[in-house]
């Protein structure tokens, strides 16, 4: 006989401790720590932070802990704190042209001022897989650099616009307040601030997919890497109360300018037009996607026609956000019997029809 | 408002002290109380809202549970409900959720309840003037299968041009000679504004029409609140010649006997034999109890659950 299902509540106390020993592992070994995580997982941790929408690394290591790796759970854990976090000011906008480099190259020059600084990156490695990291205890080559560049290093793209072959960006009349998505809902159609913010906490791989999707075929941009810079950049608020700017801090950021030929309009004169990408830590491959993908979302802008996903505004960043396309993916799991059984109710019925009236003529 | 009698039977969960009270912070629950008024104003309108990353995933209740923070108070009594039931896993989680972080008596009681959030269902017992329902909504616009872009649909809304959602229901008639929506299915609020009844089995359509409950609905991955006032006419869409109807069942329900309920489906083993029952915990409960009393107060019989 049918017993109600009961003690769904004991079921799910038991999974939370299930959930607790499989992230723990064998204890047997050690337990990783924070420090741990943001030291020798930072490239992780610089994900959950861009696309948490919070810089704090020891949080983002936090939740990559919580969330035993899994780096779209984690960014759900930040942003769900982040949520209840209070707006306490602005800061100034960063002056990435400031910015103290450990990273920076353009695919455009082949020299330029500032020079082109490698920096750490995987890019010119050969990719085996190094079986000296299996043991532990493994010692370093002291590194052969000396300490990175303290002078500023001029923007490629503010060296472009002296010919203004390149499009300048000014901020829009009475430069107003960037639109803010944590607080207002996105509408349509979007304007830039909220597009590029969209862009910015957008999943990695989401954008990926359509920024390659740009090079194929769908909406090409004629793309050339202008500049990416990794670095630092010093950010300042200016307290009304005290009104001058004071330094609180560097942040580490990656930015990606990327230049695109334009053919030209009724009423601009063929030039290159720009795609912006911004991201916390080291991310380049993010900096990258979004720099295209703001690009192709430029399209109704520049007077482009616009006929592939990646110039859609609606289809990119209503489906680019990962807790939102996670979520909803993921409840298909919860109980869906009530409409289930509509559903077979129905279709017990127009199997009954069907059965009655025989097959039909598959000409109609 | 206090009920006289609460029937308490979850878990206790202890209230964390360290989570604002519903969990979200006071500015952003006045926001979202604004966003219901506005809904509350313009039946069936959909009034986006700055919907916050809650800790529950979007597409499993946000939106409900953002509603719910809003509006309860240390007074309330919830109830949480996921296809007609207390207890099936997602309605115990975010019941436990709300218990954590308010601290508020719950109960799976219908009556008792100042608070029922839904997913899937609305209760058989009739709601009373004074309670609350609040639908979490995974697709608010009835016509995003329609017309996926939001900028479209808005200005159909607008100008009430709903020729779309018509001519959609008009072509099941054509292929099948019956409408073939069995949930969600759409309907007319206060003679204005088309809506998404959440998925619910259109069997509980009708009790939205005149319901005495204040109904809300929140959808917090699309970000939008919308909202049934008291009393407020709600037709689900039909065809004069093609009226609106619900299902029916050929069985009663196999533990209280009611044909009047929602019957789930419940495979019993791999040779096809199945049952039928209410798929309203509650409702169902209190009959079979109510037959048991009646039935040992006459003194004979014994039931058999």
């Amino acid at each position: 006989m049918y017993v109600a299902v009961k003690g769904g509540e004991a079921a799910i106390l038991a999974s939370y401790d299930l959930l607790a020993q499989e992230r723990r592992g064998d204890p047997a070994g050690a337990e990783l720590s924070i420090a741990q995580i943001c030291q020798q997982l930072r490239l992780g941790v610089d994900r959950v932070m861009t696309e948490g929408s919070v810089y704090d690394p020891q949080l983002a290591a936090l939740a990559i802990k919580q969330s035993a790796g899994d780096l779209v759970e984690a960014i759900f854990l930040l942003r769900a704190y982040r949520a209840t976090l209070p707006r306490l000011g602005y800061t100034e906008p960063v002056d990435t042209g400031k910015m103290q480099i450990e990273r920076r190259i353009s695919a455009a020059f082949k020299d330029l001022p500032g020079g082109q600084v490698l920096g750490p990156t995987y890019d010119y490695t050969q990719r085996l897989l190094d079986f000296s990291l299996l043991a532990s205890g493994n010692t370093l080559a002291s590194a052969r650099l000396e300490t990175p560049s303290t002078e500023a290093t001029p923007r490629v793209v503010d060296l472009l616009h002296h010919e203004s072959l390149l499009e300048t960006q000014e901020p829009p009349a009475g430069d107003p307040d960037p639109f803010d998505l944590t607080r207002q809902p996105l509408r349509f159609p979007a304007d830039r601030s909220a597009r590029l913010q969209n862009l910015a906490r957008a999943d990695e791989g989401f954008l990926l997919a359509m920024a390659y999707s740009t090079q194929r075929g769908y909406s090409e941009t004629h793309p050339f890497v202008g500049e990416i810079r990794f670095g630092t950049v010093e950010l300042c608020i200016t307290p009304e109360e005290l009104g001058f700017s004071i330094s609180i801090g560097d942040l580490p950021l990656t930015e990606c300018q990327m230049i695109n030929q334009f053919q030209g309009s009724q009423t601009q004169p063929p030039q290159f037009t720009r795609g912006y990408g911004l991201a916390f830590g080291h991310s380049e491959r993010k900096a990258m996607a979004m720099s295209l993908v703001d690009r192709a979302l430029r399209a109704e802008d520049l007077g482009e026609a616009v006929t592939s996903p990646a110039q859609m505004q609606e289809f990119v960043l209503s489906h680019s956000d990962s807790l939102e396309s996670s979520g909803f993916v993921q409840h298909l799991k919860l109980p869906h019997y009530v409409d289930f059984q509509a559903e077979l109710a129905l279709v017990r019925k127009m199997r009954q029809a069907f059965a009655n009236q025989g097959p039909t003529d598959a000409a109609d | 408002m206090q009920p006289t009698e609460v029937q308490i039977q979850p878990v206790g969960v202890l209230r964390d002290p360290h989570i604002n009270f519903a969990y979200l912070d006071e500015r952003t629950k006045r926001m979202i109380r604004r966003a219901i008024l506005k809904a509350v104003a313009i039946p069936g309108y959909q009034v986006p809202f700055g919907s916050r990353e809650m800790p529950l995933p979007y597409g499993w209740g946000t939106g409900g549970i953002q509603v719910t923070a809003s509006v309860i108070g240390p007074q309330d009594v919830l109830k949480v409900i996921d296809q007609g039931s207390d207890d099936t896993v997602n309605a115990v989680n975010i019941r436990r959720f709300f218990q954590r972080t308010t601290g508020v008596q719950v109960s799976t009681d219908t009556l008792a309840a100042s608070i029922i959030q839904t997913r899937h269902r609305i209760p058989e017992t009739p709601l009373r003037e004074g309670q609350i329902v609040v639908y979490q909504v995974p697709v608010p616009e009835p016509m995003q299968h329609l017309e996926p872009r939001e900028f479209e649909t808005r200005k159909l809304h607008a100008l009430q041009e709903y020729g779309l959602m018509h001519v959609n229901l008009f072509e099941d008639l054509a292929h099948y000679g019956h409408i073939a929506t069995t949930y969600d299915y759409p309907v007319l609020v206060n003679g204005r504004y088309i809506m998404s009844p959440s998925p619910i089995p259109k069997f509980d359509n009708p009790k939205m029409h005149m319901n005495p409950a204040l109904q809300l609905f929140g959808a917090g991955r699309e970000k939008r609140i919308y909202a049934v006032p008291p009393y407020t006419p709600v037709e689900s869409l039909g065809f004069e010649d093609h009226p609106f109807e619900v299902q029916r069942w050929d069985h009663a329900c196999e533990l209280c006997g009611s044909r009047e309920s929602f019957l789930d489906e419940v495979l019993m083993d791999d040779q096809g034999g199945r049952m039928f029952a209410c798929s309203d915990s509650d409702y169902c409960g209190k009959r079979q109890a109510a037959s048991l009393a009646a039935s040992s107060d006459s003194g004979h019989g014994v039931a058999s659950v």
